[in-house]
């Protein structure tokens, strides 16, 4: 697991909590590159999308964070022009996606959650396809193709068939084929489900770049937390077709309170806690079975502190974790569900032996 | 437009390439129809003539009319249900989402399901010479070409209304069975019509098949139990009718 310990900047928490500007981006309000009103999408009697009124900014990095079944997918499908809106509307790049769906279609790539490529074609042949689909002509096709190939490492694959790519190339190359008309709005449907941890990292790293260097805005659903941390400019939590909440994934989580940290002590619990008292930053002191648990702001600049205070009052402390607040604890919070997932969860513990020196 | 055209051309490049790709897929898709012409036409010819053929016309010669029928029948067909396997394998959405028309999208399947059900019904008329049909006409292979379009069109259009009806692959057995060949058939390919019972005999005049058939007897050998212009003009009407119908259908089609 990832040993992950961000620098946690002072951000104000005075965000809109829907229309609201990114933090520290002061342009002007010009029309979103999203918006939705009221987006509601029904199959028979299950309200896949309930209600749902979003907007997202042009040049955004945007995150819909939700369980399978949340109506992530279905939202996405909506934007896309795949499935019609039971009720309500949605205008991409200025399009109604129910009635300007080839003008939506123009200003859109897309990246769906299952592929969406002809295994018998190559890598090349797919992209010439989607060129012309874009109508492209055949100079600035064959350049453009070898620029996404470039831009994803795989122009030396070019000439194989898709078939035979392993899942993460043929991911990259969907990426790279969302890209390649130069849309407005990229929308990337689980774009690193089920791929290995280094594929994943490669795959956040052109993401990234897509949205920094080409002022792409992309609008990514993810089940995946440590995705949506790590990404996002801003993350919508949906659950039950429901935004229950939206901001920065920073001022979630400072909404979520102060670090844990939790000490390990062999002897001397109680003066340690009768000490460390007298600090304002520490907010609140307990034992629970027989470990130190305290809630600080900025933990991992107390520590050090902490230690003093433990040599001190001669306390052994034999080991020191830190929890910072994840995503995953705000999801708990407003769904009162965890998602599960193996090895997505994003707790950053730090584990070490301290030894007293006297 | 400019884009549409750009798109029927890409749609119908992809077909070629997935047709010849699969050297199975060639040689498989002809071999059914070879071995159908090849032993029925050799196990029923010589002897006395069936009844219902004009005299002087070889079972072969009747026989490869309607075997080319069946090979348009079953590829167009194919080609419009292979919309169910972009369906299956995902490539649907791709091309749901570019900004293309529906109908560009329809007529770029049509085109590709008409080169390779022509390309193959060419390949089983020359089998059909080899094993002794009466060499047609310049002017009648061409007319036997305007039926061919005709009869691929219609299908790839039925096919294409069933695939947009269908969520996934578990109908298609089901439409093979009691769709494709019940119209094989009942369209008069391997036997004279007037060999059917009465009430059969009305049915195979329902089958869009039967005037394909007809049609292609008249271009290639000169006989024929309808009149051409009546195949030619029932034809035009299916045709029309069953690729409105499948494009109707695939424009409403959701991918879900």
């Amino acid at each position: 697991m990832a040993l992950k310990i961000k620098k946690v900047n002072d951000i104000s928490s005075a965000i809109g909590p829907v229309k609201g500007p990114l933090p520290g981006q002061a342009k002007a309000k010009e029309e979103a590159a999203i918006s939705m009103q009221g987006l509601t999408k029904r199959f028979g009697d299950m309200t896949a999308v309930d209600h749902i009124d979003l907007e997202i900014n042009k040049g955004e990095l945007f995150g819909l964070l939700g369980a399978n079944g949340a109506g992530k997918s279905t939202i996405i499908k909506m934007l896309t022009t795949m499935l019609t809106p039971t009720k309500g509307e949605a205008r991409v790049w200025g399009h109604n996606v129910s009635r300007e769906r080839n003008a939506v279609r123009s200003s859109i790539g897309v990246v769906f959650q299952d592929p969406a490529i002809d295994g018998m074609l190559t890598g090349r042949e797919n992209l010439d396809f989607h060129g012309r689909m874009y109508g492209m002509d055949g100079p600035l096709r064959q350049r453009r193709i070898d620029e996404v190939l470039e831009l994803v490492d795989l122009a030396e694959k070019a000439d194989i068939k898709m078939e035979d790519y392993s899942g993460g190339m043929q991911r990259r190359l969907e990426i790279a084929r969302g890209l390649m008309h130069y849309p407005h709005v990229l929308f990337l449907d689980e774009p690193t489900l089920g791929l290995d941890a280094q594929t994943r990292r490669y795959i956040w790293q052109y993401i990234r770049n897509m949205n920094k260097e080409n002022g792409v805005t992309i609008v990514l659903t993810t089940h995946y937390m440590e995705e949506a941390d790590a990404l996002c400019d801003r993350v919508a939590i949906i659950d039950n077709g429901k935004i229950v909440a939206l901001d920065s994934p920073e001022n979630l989580k400072d909404m979520i309170g102060s670090d844990s940290v939790s000490l390990e002590i062999q002897s001397g619990a109680e003066t340690l806690i009768q000490s460390l008292q007298r600090f304002s930053w520490i907010k609140s002191a307990s034992i629970i079975n027989g470990t130190v648990e305290l809630k600080v702001d900025h933990a991992q600049q107390r520590i050090p502190e902490i230690m003093q205070v433990a040599n001190e009052c001669s306390a052994v402390i034999t080991s020191v974790g830190l929890h910072k607040p994840t995503l995953e604890d705000v999801f708990l919070k407003y769904t009162g569900r965890k998602i599960r997932e193996t090895g997505a969860t994003a707790n950053s513990l730090v584990a070490m032996m301290h030894r007293r020196k006297k | 437009m400019k884009q549409d055209l750009y798109a029927i051309y890409s749609i119908w490049l992809r077909e070629m390439l997935r047709f010849f790709r699969l050297k199975s897929r060639v040689f498989g898709s002809v071999a059914m129809p070879f071995f159908f012409l090849a032993f029925m036409g050799v196990g029923f010819s010589g002897g006395t003539s069936m009844p219902g053929i004009p005299s002087g016309v070889g079972y072969v010669s009747f026989l490869t009319p309607g075997i080319i029928g069946m090979t348009l029948l079953f590829s167009a067909t194919f080609a419009g249900l292979s919309v169910l396997w972009d369906r299956e394998f995902g490539f649907l959405k791709e091309i749901m989402v570019a900004p293309v028309s529906r109908i560009a999208i329809v007529l770029g399947r049509t085109a590709g399901g008409l080169t390779t059900g022509i390309l193959q019904a060419v390949i089983i008329l020359i089998s059909g010479i080899f094993l002794g049909m009466k060499m047609p006409s310049l002017s009648g292979f061409l007319l036997s070409l305007v039926f061919m379009v005709l009869i691929a069109a219609t299908f790839i259009g039925l096919g294409l209304a069933f695939a947009s009806k269908m969520k996934d692959m578990s109908g298609f057995s089901l439409v093979m069975n009691f769709l494709i060949f019940p119209l094989f058939f009942l369209s008069g390919a391997l036997f004279p019509l007037e060999r059917f019972p009465v009430l059969i005999r009305s049915l195979a005049y329902t089958n869009p098949l039967t005037y394909g058939v007809d049609g292609l007897r008249y271009s290639l050998i000169g006989t024929s139990a309808i009149s051409p212009a009546v195949d030619l003009a029932v034809l035009t009407v299916c045709c029309a009718a069953m690729l409105f119908l499948g494009a109707y259908l695939f424009e409403n089609t959701e991918v879900k």
